[in-house]
């Protein structure tokens, strides 16, 4: 789960780092609100969506009054922003961060991820900060450096020093920086984030070490024991199909396509994915249905796909293991009852019930198009939609 | 024979009273698996399938002499579950449970450097020697013995290059789902070890998927060490670079990791790549015919 900039700020404020005074503001008026209890001359007017490339993309303002702020916060409001990181399509801009300005004197980047090469949190940084990361690590990774950290301890503070050394953060300055690294990780750990990226970390003019953005990411799988994170969640930037479905726990992707997809397993899904595009078709979504679904979570998740009005056709493809074909059968039963069926439908099941489960959807009626394998479906649902 | 787990393998169920635990420990029992006790913490002294509930692992192990668990504990209890079966020293804890949060897996892992137990998973299917011993949550009828070992990160797609070997009459040794999360315990080089020296396995399918850089790692290991054929397939080719989708391990960031890199370096280690996951069974076979294994891993 993804959240704003200035709602990652307020966690790094609780835990100690250094960030610059801001207000969040939803509207030009509240904008003007928020600069005028801001102490100084210069105000940064930041775009609040989640995703990156946003001073690129022209979401980032420098205003010197409080008239500029509302010049920019009416120009920004609304305004759908194009990144790298948000497709085509854009992201409206629907809230606005009003941020002191900072007298920077150099970028730098830091950030905290969960390797898998090494099975540990990594704290990652480079003195190449706030232009673009990727191009640092692929040109010149000498640049870059990593600590991996033992659970066991946490993140140490020689560790923390010695990246700041790393980085020519300025000596006077190190124990700042990692006292601010002490701080990130403290914060990464307590609220199970799985990326934590600065980029910008800056050294001020008044020998200050601060956190001028924050990205924040966090592990799906924990969020039951963080309720305060759940509340930042921001429904506008989400698919709303997306939304239905993580209310069910099914695991649901929105893609360009017309052909709707029912699997489970997430490797299995992708491999229908690709087999759907390797006979010419195009996937509507990726939709896993998980191990331990009910019959009323397939329910839900098979209306989501009957919502979806894009979809010509739907491929049920269900290789039973923890997941029983007949659950399978029960859900794709209910949800056409109450939703109706307008569109071909292909089914595949094998695995655990497999049986119980042709039986079900045999006897119900329904106009299905049974298939022998994940290839079979495949062409006979490309064909349908044709 | 196959590898980890064959007829002599005692099994503990941890978890054995919640009704997927239940479910499956039936399965397995009719699979012929040999389940000796289950654990439920305050259900000590019951039965359920016949099976003896203790208290505790230690407990379990020390009445039955079991040495490998399976593990179907809640996500928020499983890390904890995995710690029990490492401190009672079981050879094996084969963990089913999805959805463990990735930090209690790097507290776990560390847990479990230089202690006796391996750990299968998280989230993975479990582990299967054929007509001997089912571990976990695959389906036991599409397995038929025979000399092909199978290891994969998918759960579902492990079932499918299963049951393509077996419709075309090729058995399998041993097949592991080492599951999909970003960390976890055995890796794909663990298991092509044991296959290399099993002398039953004579010809490995390993499944991978995009995200991270395991399979580019084995593919290094297979072109070194690896004394027999391996063919293989990569989940989400078409997959759209950036969108995550549902495995924690399936991302793709920064270029790596792409299903086309390793596929790469799949192909560079002289393993030959299914185009489509429909041709995993064939791509073996036509591999087993080009070695002139095809005649004796042919299941009569």
């Amino acid at each position: 789960m993804n959240i704003h900039e200035y709602q990652g700020k307020q966690i790094l404020r609780d835990y100690g780092v250094a960030v610059p005074n801001g207000i969040v503001a939803f509207s030009p008026e509240e904008a003007v609100k928020a600069a005028k209890e801001l102490d100084t001359n210069v105000y940064v007017v930041k775009a609040q969506i989640h995703a990156g490339g946003r001073g690129k993309a022209g979401g980032v303002k420098i205003a010197k009054t409080v008239d500029e702020v509302r010049e920019y916060a009416k120009e920004l409001l609304g305004k759908v922003l194009v990144t790298h990181q948000t497709g085509p399509e854009g992201k409206e801009v629907k809230r606005l961060y009003i941020e002191e300005g900072s007298d920077i004197l150099k970028e730098y980047y830091i950030s905290l991820v969960v390797d898998r090469a090494t099975d540990r949190v990594v704290l990652m940084g480079s003195e190449e900060g706030g232009m673009d990361i990727e191009e640092v690590a692929e040109e010149t990774p000498e640049k870059i450096f990593k600590e991996v950290i033992d659970p066991v301890v946490g993140l140490t503070g020689f560790q923390a020093r010695r990246m700041a050394f790393n980085m020519n953060i300025p000596t006077k300055l190190v124990n700042k920086a990692a006292k601010l690294f002490l701080g990130i990780y403290e914060a990464f750990i307590s609220k199970d984030a799985s990326i934590l990226e600065i980029n910008p970390l800056v050294v001020t003019g008044d020998d200050q070490v601060v956190a001028l953005d924050a990205k924040f990411n966090f592990d799906a799988n924990a969020l039951y024991r963080h309720a305060d994170i759940v509340e930042l969640r921001d429904f506008d930037e989400e698919d709303p199909k997306e939304i239905e479905a993580s209310k069910f726990d099914l695991s649901y992707v929105s893609l360009d396509g017309n052909i709707g997809c029912m699997v489970n397993g997430a490797g299995l899904a992708m491999s229908t994915m690709d087999t759907i595009n390797f006979y010419g078709g195009k996937p509507a979504n990726f939709l896993d249905v998980g191990g331990g679904a009910t019959a009323e979570k397939v329910t839900e998740a098979f209306k989501i796909i009957l919502s979806d009005s894009n979809v010509k056709g739907i491929f049920v493809n269900i290789f039973g293991g923890i997941m029983k074909c007949d659950i399978i059968a029960e859900g794709v039963i209910q949800a056409t009852k109450q939703l109706g069926l307008e569109v071909p439908l292909v089914v595949r099941l094998e695995g655990t019930n497999v049986d119980a489960g042709k039986k079900l959807l045999n006897e119900s009626g329904l106009n299905i198009t049974s298939a022998d394998s994940m290839a079979d479906g495949a062409q006979k649902i490309v064909e349908l939609v044709g | 024979m196959g590898i980890y787990v064959n007829k002599d393998t005692k099994v503990l169920v941890q978890g054995i009273t919640g009704s997927t635990a239940l479910f499956h420990t039936k399965q397995m029992i009719e699979y012929g698996t040999k389940i000796v006790a289950g654990v439920t913490p305050g259900k000590g002294g019951t039965e359920v399938e016949g099976v003896p509930v203790f208290n505790t692992v230690e407990e379990a192990v020390k009445a039955t002499g079991a040495n490998v668990s399976v593990i179907y504990v809640p996500a928020p209890f499983a890390a904890d579950a995995i710690l029990e079966a490492t401190d009672a020293e079981l050879d094996m804890a084969i963990c089913i449970t999805e959805h463990i949060p990735v930090l209690d897996m790097v507290k776990v892992v560390r847990y479990m450097e230089g202690k006796k137990t391996r750990l299968v998973g998280p989230n993975c299917p479990g582990v299967i020697t054929a007509d001997e011993c089912k571990i976990g949550i695959m389906p036991g009828y599409i397995h038929k013995k025979g000399h092909v070992g199978v290891v994969s990160r998918s759960g579902t797609l492990t079932y499918e290059a299963v049951h393509q070997l077996s419709e075309a009459g090729v058995g399998q040794t041993t097949a592991v789902g080492i599951g999909g999360d970003p960390v976890n315990g055995t890796n794909f080089i663990d298991v092509l070890k044991e296959f290399n020296e099993d002398p039953e396995t004579l010809a490995v399918v390993m499944i991978g998927e995009i995200g991270g850089t395991a399979e580019e790692e084995a593919a290094e290991w297979v072109k070194a060490n690896m004394k027999k054929p391996v063919t293989g397939f990569i989940g989400g080719q078409t997959a759209p670079p950036g969108k995550r989708m549902g495995h924690a391990g399936a991302i793709i960031s920064g270029g790596k990791g792409t299903a086309a890199e390793k596929i790469k370096a799949m192909e560079a280690a002289g393993i030959k790549v299914a185009e489509t996951p429909s041709v995993i069974g064939e791509t073996m076979i036509s591999v087993l015919k080009e070695k002139g294994l095809y005649e004796q891993c042919k299941t009569h």
